[in-house]
């Protein structure tokens, strides 16, 4: 996670991406396609789709692309192909490792590094002009909750469980996930989950506004699938100029986000958490 | 409100179900995480499934330390 990209590759993808465009790809983290208007971003990497540097990387493969993309599509989706669900968030296993082989502020600096990077491709899918839906199931924690928050739509199917587990780690959510949340409901509800770090279901995520469809299960992609279709109806023009209305990007809420993080990233409390995290043989790691 | 017998008994079919195993193979004092070969995010699953059953709402953190089917029943038994 810490270590940065490999700079000439990225280089040579982004002359593909201007000159030829990229259409479709298939990378170890994710892939994209079109299909019927609608570009289609599956995560599939196992364990759970976390967030590390190799999905970052892809990631950023992905928005750069993205401007093209936009010109053949009328919606974007968001899934995950794997089992076990959506995204469980940042890749802490790579954090740890990473850190310990660095100084201390080398590792806060690579850790400012990679949130800045994701910030800009968070940002990059909020502020799509395509109306987007994230099709969730099964675990979407941390980093994963926090990509679902970009999109427009959260469509879950029923076995779908939120969390933001930051804070047994001695950190807050690093991805916009603060930001966002205070955007889309009510700052008592993000206070509960914030601070309790509890999880929550597909129908309590309905209830407090999270989610907008709750599905049967297996049913998240078709049913987002449709609901683009509906959504590409409409002239792009004013669905474009309807997103920049009701959902304001909070780039100075991000900012102090990445800032408080790095500041508790520094603390001995957050190396311990991650110690533990990584080291734990109980079979309850991710229960707050 | 039901009987604590009869929601132990939903959680052992229940389990049984989410994870195939034969009903009968399952035990109130079982230890679900060793007898079912679960992780806790398949223990979060099940979660799901118990709290769409009973039409509840557990938090994960009263689940902290429980790994049987009996004391589980008994959490989800103060929610009904």
């Amino acid at each position: 996670m810490l270590l940065g990209r490999n700079s000439r590759r990225y280089a040579l993808f982004l002359v593909c991406c201007r000159f030829h465009g990229m259409k479709q790809f298939d990378g170890q983290a994710l892939s994209w396609t079109i299909k019927d208007r609608v570009i289609e971003l599956a995560l599939h990497r196992e364990p759970c789709n976390e967030i590390g540097s190799q999905c970052l990387e892809e990631l950023e493969q992905f928005t750069a692309a993205l401007p093209d993309l936009e010109q053949s599509a009328h919606s974007l989706i968001l899934f995950s192909t794997l089992d076990c669900g959506f995204c469980a968030g940042a890749d802490l296993r790579e954090l740890y490792r990473r850190s310990q082989e660095m100084k201390k502020n080398d590792a806060i600096a690579g850790v400012r590094n990679f949130l800045e990077r994701i910030h800009q491709v968070m940002n990059t899918l909020d502020a799509s002009p395509l109306p987007t839906i994230a099709a969730v199931h099964g675990i979407v924690f941390g980093g994963g909750l926090e990509l679902a928050l970009t999109c427009d739509l959260i469509i879950a199917d029923k076995t779908a469980r939120f969390c933001f587990p930051e804070l047994r780690l001695g950190l807050i959510p690093g991805f916009g996930g603060i930001p966002r949340l205070k955007r889309d409901l009510g700052n008592a509800v993000v206070r509960d989950l914030l601070l309790t770090g509890r999880s929550f279901n597909a129908n309590k995520a309905q209830q407090i506004g999270l989610v907008s469809q709750v599905v049967g299960e297996g049913e998240a992609l078709r049913v987002a699938r449709a609901t683009a279709a509906q959504m590409g109806k409409f002239d792009r023009n004013t669905t474009a100029a309807a997103k920049k209305f009701i959902k304001p990007i909070p780039y100075d809420d991000f900012r102090q986000e990445i800032e408080i993080f790095c500041e508790l990233f520094s603390q001995p409390a957050v190396e311990a958490g991650l110690k533990k995290f990584v080291e734990s043989a109980n079979a309850q790691p991710y229960l707050p | 409100m039901q009987t604590q017998q009869k929601t132990l008994d939903e959680v052992l079919d229940l389990a049984a179900v989410q994870f195939k195993v034969p009903r009968q193979s399952l035990s109130p004092d079982d230890d679900f995480f060793k007898k079912l070969g679960i992780d806790s995010l398949q223990a979060l699953s099940l979660l799901t499934r118990l709290e769409q059953h009973f039409n509840i709402e557990l938090p994960d953190y009263e689940m902290q330390g429980v790994s049987d089917f009996r004391t589980l029943a008994e959490r989800i038994q103060t929610r009904l």
